[in-house]
């Protein structure tokens, strides 16, 4: 199967979709990474904070240092971009497609979480802006030193900033719902799901999405009640 | 059965349009909803009213021309129900009931309840059929089609072409109306000549139709009165980008 | 019957387009040969008008089309796809003898002339038997997801008079995946400009010029336009007029208009009484009752038909012992069984309701009965034939055939008379051809089940495409005057208004009502002498009372469904009693026209081949009598026989 350009997808509803899957597979993948490396804080502040330092010498000799994380950053922006873009653009179009609303609108019948993907996707957006505030940059953590990720951590979640921990829990749920609903229309979408696999792939989904949401948020509460300190 | 209808009515495709409010009494329970709105008219004629639009033709479920969003459900409550099948025992004695078009910028109001889904021909006019001319055919029995494809094709056949599943889409997506043709054709030895076009032109009409994109929500496969499931639509997404690649 | 105060008898008719001297078998091959042939770059310049987009309409357009012809086509649905044939559940029948079981052409063409109570022209049907296996062909090629074997071949159902299997079938559903396929082959032609396609458009009147069919009058049902458009010929393909008894099976928009119309022109409209009564319906539940549904004769195959042996039995069909049930149709008719044609299985349910032994509501209704075929198949197996047809009787009745037996009464269905036509499908209009349910047809008094699609596809596909071409290229069209097209206008928009100004007290629909019941009652299923008179009253006195007291709200610029429907009931009420005069004419009987003066010491239909082996085609006279026109009916190879289902 040749690839179709990317020009050629996004003048296509169907492609647009194909955009998003694929943008949203590789995000998913980086989540993934992403709590894998957070859950290491548990072995400890040398530990998590030596894996912090790694990051940035990844690649090395043949990447200078810092290069493959602004190389993921760059990659990641795009995958953003281009995600967002589609979902705004699709959004615009099923907006245009029914300018008289419904006087009775019934009860939805498809999932929770599909009808919730547009609203999902704009509140993981703006927590993504306060997350790298908070974690990367520093600017809005309390402690905000460049390579003290573990007293970052620490500090942005301490018992008193409980609502940054809320904030965090709210965001990270409605990844959870955004994953559980995207998983499975991205494979719908690249026309790769089987239907006699519909209910193993719809679990499969769920527990994916639950990892995550477990896997993020036992660090923040471990900070805030004081496992972690 | 005594009930309260409040039915979408607009004079033309330049109206505005609003919903008015009809008392009904001794409505039995074995008539179908149209024969209700039937009552209805005759009424509202001898009071010298104009009685409510609404599209119909065969009353048994096959033709694809009846509508009606009922209390916000296309076609209605029952499952696998067209509405000139939907029978007033589905509903309470006393109900509100309201009743409206499909909303769709492809399917514009004609008039009261009345669409025009001309649309739907268009996606069809742009690659929905097998050339075939009359006269070249092979006999029959030429080219065998396992059962298992034969039957798949055949329930990708069953659409009606009603447009319910673009009335009940959150997006206005004709997505599961466009998958079933593309599937019942590619589904067949017969199809494949012309899957890749076929595919590739009737999304772009589609497109070009202010149709909204599918987002996998499922509300069109619910709303189908033929109950044509979602899978068409993956198959028709991974023919899609199949052929993109090409 | 001669002159009376009816009608008077005119010149007999006959057709001149089939090769009489050749063998029936080769008589297609040698028309085909010797038609005059349109070339293809002069095609081009020919303009075909064709109204309805069915099976024969729809056909018709899609190989007008591929072969060049410009193509001009209306259909007064919102789409094409919807026109009336796609209700079709049972078959279609096709002479493969794919079962080895002895079917044939012949056997087909022979099947179809006995099945029609030998009132069919012998040319006609045979051609139509050679066809049937071109038409499976070519719907395959099309994509028609016919019922298939695990071995990937076709399937086969047997169905009623026939004791082969020969239908073809797409579980209950293959009128709409035959139409789709005409649909799907039309629209390939609209995309490739050769057919000009406007839907929601309803003919209303035929444009002639030099005594020819040159084009038609359409009002364009949403924005009330009434427009003209011309052409080299017309092809008329608008379906039957089942809905003059208001209930029938037949769509609520189908109508009588177009080919009455043309009628009123000059067209023959032949043996109109002919009506065919199907066997199996839902019974009529309350005065609210619009329409009546079919149930697939496809059922009798495996469903037993009975009532209980005592009259006034009220017990529940299942706390009726077998021995307290009639099987009345395998009683009767033990070759045949539940499979004997409809008209005779049709006539047995009204004895037998008429000797009071009926279920139901009202006693107007029989079981047909499924455990018998589930305890031997098994559900799945029954499932799987008729599981949608289960389901739509469910969502009607509120009640499950899978636990207790179904209630069926015959309902119109089918009409068998219509615009007389030639070998070549022309009708008394030169250059009007008249295809499917809407000419008087190849089916003779009474249709077998599974023939309409055959008929309709056949007459498309493969007939008007071969027949069209010798008119055209022997027809050099003349341009027609403004002035005679404006006059044909300005009685349609006079009509209209009419229509609208009467402002009197009763609704378009009480009308309709009102006749369908005349003409169940007495021209229904039994017609006598007496009744069939007094209904030509009836019909008199309430198409008077129509254009004096009918009331059609709005105005004709814009969607008015009381408006169209004003324009149908108006004609049915002129059809109405032509059938009665027919019916009255006819005073044998003949499938599916019983006359109870006609009738043996069993009560089995008495032909007279004596004195009607003719079509009696009526000529329109501006309303006062009509005249008949007889074509004999001539049988050099199926001998006219009583038909025994026995």
């Amino acid at each position: 199967m040749a690839i179709a350009t990317i020009p050629a997808l996004y003048r296509s509803t169907v492609g647009k979709k194909a955009i998003m899957a694929v943008t949203g597979g590789l995000m998913v993948l980086f989540i993934l990474g992403h709590m894998v490396g957070n859950l290491k804080i548990f072995f400890g502040l040398e530990e998590f904070n030596g894996y912090a330092a790694w990051l940035r010498t990844l690649g090395e000799p043949a990447l200078h240092e810092g290069w493959f994380l602004w190389i993921q950053r760059v990659g990641l922006l795009v995958v953003i971009f281009l995600h967002f873009s589609t979902a705004a653009e699709l959004t615009a179009r099923a907006r245009r497609a029914r300018p008289v609303k419904y006087q009775h609108r019934a009860k939805v019948n498809g999932s929770y979480a599909a009808r919730t993907m547009r609203w999902g996707g704009v509140i993981i957006l703006l927590f993504l802006v306060w997350h790298i505030l908070d974690l990367t940059v520093g600017t809005v953590n309390p402690h905000g030193v460049h390579g003290e990720a573990y007293q970052n951590v620490v500090a942005g979640f301490a018992p008193d900033r409980w609502w940054v921990t809320l904030f965090y829990a709210a965001a990270v749920i409605a990844l959870g719902f955004h994953l559980r609903h995207g998983l499975v229309s991205a494979v719908q979408t690249l026309g790769l799901k089987n239907p006699r696999h519909e209910a193993p792939l719809n679990l499969i989904a769920t527990g994916f999405s639950l990892l995550i949401v477990v896997g993020f948020l036992v660090v923040p509460f471990s900070v805030t009640v004081g496992l972690i300190d | 059965m005594k009930l309260k209808l409040r039915i979408w009515r607009q004079k033309n495709a330049a109206d505005k349009g609003q919903m008015v409010t009809y008392d009904v009494d001794g409505i039995s329970e074995d008539a179908s909803f149209l024969e209700m709105l039937d009552v209805l008219n005759e009424r509202l004629i001898l009071e010298g009213e104009e009685p409510i639009a609404f599209d119909h033709d065969c009353r048994e479920g096959i033709c694809g021309m009846c509508s009606l969003v009922i209390n916000g459900q296309p076609h209605g409550p029952e499952r696998n129900t067209t509405t000139c099948q939907l029978h007033m025992r589905k509903f309470r004695d006393g109900e509100t009931i309201d009743v409206e078009p499909w909303r769709a910028k492809a399917f514009p109001v004609v008039k009261d309840l009345v669409v025009d889904r001309g649309a739907f021909d268009k996606i069809i006019e742009a690659g929905g059929y097998i050339s075939a001319p009359t006269g070249t055919a092979p006999d029959a029995h030429a080219t065998p089609v396992p059962k298992a494809d034969a039957d798949k094709a055949f329930v990708a056949a069953e659409c009606i072409g009603c447009g319910a599943c673009v009335a009940a889409c959150p997006n206005g997506s004709g997505s599961l109306f466009m998958s079933a043709k593309i599937s019942h054709l590619g589904l067949l030895p017969q199809g494949q000549p012309e899957r890749d076009s076929r595919v590739l032109n009737m999304v772009k009409t589609h497109d070009e139709l202010d149709f909204g994109g599918c987002t996998n929500t499922g509300e069109c496969t619910v709303a189908c009165p033929k109950g044509i499931p979602l899978e068409f639509i993956g198959r028709m997404n991974k023919d899609w980008l199949k052929a993109s690649g090409k | 019957m001669s002159e009376t105060e009816y009608f008077s008898v005119g010149e007999p008719i006959a057709d001149t387009k089939a090769p009489a001297a050749t063998p029936v078998e080769n008589r297609w091959t040698q028309r085909k040969f010797d038609v005059k042939l349109v070339n293809p770059a002069n095609k081009r310049k020919k303009t075909v008008i064709i109204v309805g987009t069915g099976l024969a309409g729809g056909s018709a357009g899609a190989t007008l089309g591929e072969l060049g012809y410009k193509v001009i086509q209306f259909c007064f649905q919102d789409s094409p796809r919807r026109a009336h044939s796609i209700a079709a559940q049972g078959g279609i029948n096709a002479a493969k003898n794919y079962r080895n079981d002895g079917d044939s052409v012949y056997r087909l063409f022979y099947d179809t002339v006995k099945g029609g109570d030998f009132r069919a022209r012998e040319s006609n049907v045979h051609r139509l038997a050679e066809i049937s296996t071109q038409i499976i062909d070519q719907c395959v090629a099309q994509g028609v997801p016919f019922a298939r074997e695990y071995g990937g071949l076709l399937d086969n159902r047997s169905f009623g008079g026939a004791q082969v299997s020969r239908t073809f079938y797409a579980r209950g559903q293959t009128g709409q995946q035959l139409l789709l396929g005409a649909y799907q082959a039309l629209m390939r032609q609209v995309d490739l400009g050769n057919v000009e396609l406007h839907a929601r458009h309803e003919m209303l009147d035929l444009i002639m010029h030099e005594g020819k069919a040159r084009g038609v009058v359409v009002r364009n049902l949403i924005t009330g336009e009434i427009k003209s458009y011309t052409a080299d010929a017309v092809v008329l393909a608008t379906g039957g007029y089942g809905n003059v008894y208001f209930l029938s099976t037949n769509a609520m928009g189908s109508n009588v208009t177009a080919a009455w119309r043309a009628h009123k022109k000059g067209a023959l409209f032949a043996n109109p009484c002919y009506t065919q009564i199907h066997p199996t319906c839902i019974p009529v539940s309350g005065d609210h009752q619009s329409k009546l549904t079919l149930m697939s004769e496809s059922l009798r195959n495996d469903g037993r038909v009975w009532v209980p042996k005592k009259g006034g039995d009220t017990r529940k069909a299942a706390d009726i012992p077998e021995d307290e049930r009639d099987y009345y149709l395998e009683r009767i008719y033990p070759a045949f069984g539940n499979l004997v044609p409809r008209d005779i299985a049709s006539r047995a349910a009204k004895n037998v309701c008429d000797e009071g032994r009926g279920v139901g509501p009202g006693g107007l209704g029989v079981y047909l009965d499924f455990a018998d075929a589930i305890k031997r198949l098994g559900r799945k197996a029954v499932e799987a034939k008729y599981d949608n047809l289960f389901q739509m009787y469910e969502r009607i009745t509120g009640e499950n055939p899978y636990e207790q037996p179904m209630r069926i009464y015959p309902a119109v269905h089918y009409t068998m008379g219509g615009l007389w036509v030639d070998y070549d499908l022309e009708s008394t209009i030169p250059g009007m051809f008249v295809l499917g349910e809407a000419n008087f047809s190849d089916h003779g008094a009474n249709r077998l089940g599974a023939s309409a699609l055959m008929q309709g596809l056949a007459d498309g596909y493969f007939v008007i495409p071969q027949t069209i071409g010798d008119y055209l290229a022997k027809n050099p069209a003349t341009p027609v005057p403004d002035e005679t097209v404006q006059e044909v206008e300005d009685g349609v928009k006079a009509q209209v208004e009419k229509f609208l100004s009467i402002k009197g007290e009763r609704t378009v629909d009480s009308y309709h009502r009102e006749l369908g019941q005349i003409m169940w009652e007495y021209c229904g299923m039994e017609r006598t002498d007496e009744g069939l008179r007094k209904a030509i009253d009836m019909i008199r006195e309430l198409r008077e009372d129509f254009w004096k007291n009918v009331t059609v709200p709005g105005s004709g610029d814009d969607l008015n469904q009381s408006l169209e429907k004003a324009g149908r009931v108006a004609d049915f009420l002129e059809l109405g009693e032509l059938m009665c005069i027919d019916a009255l004419h006819r005073t044998e009987s003949c499938g599916g026209h019983f006359r109870a003066e006609s009738q043996d010491e069993e009560g089995e239909a008495k032909r007279d081949d004596d004195a009607f082996s003719y079509a009696a085609a009526w000529e329109w006279t501006g309303g006062d009598k009509p005249v008949l026109h007889k074509e004999d009916l001539l049988f050099e190879y199926v001998k006219p026989s009583t038909r025994s289902y026995k």
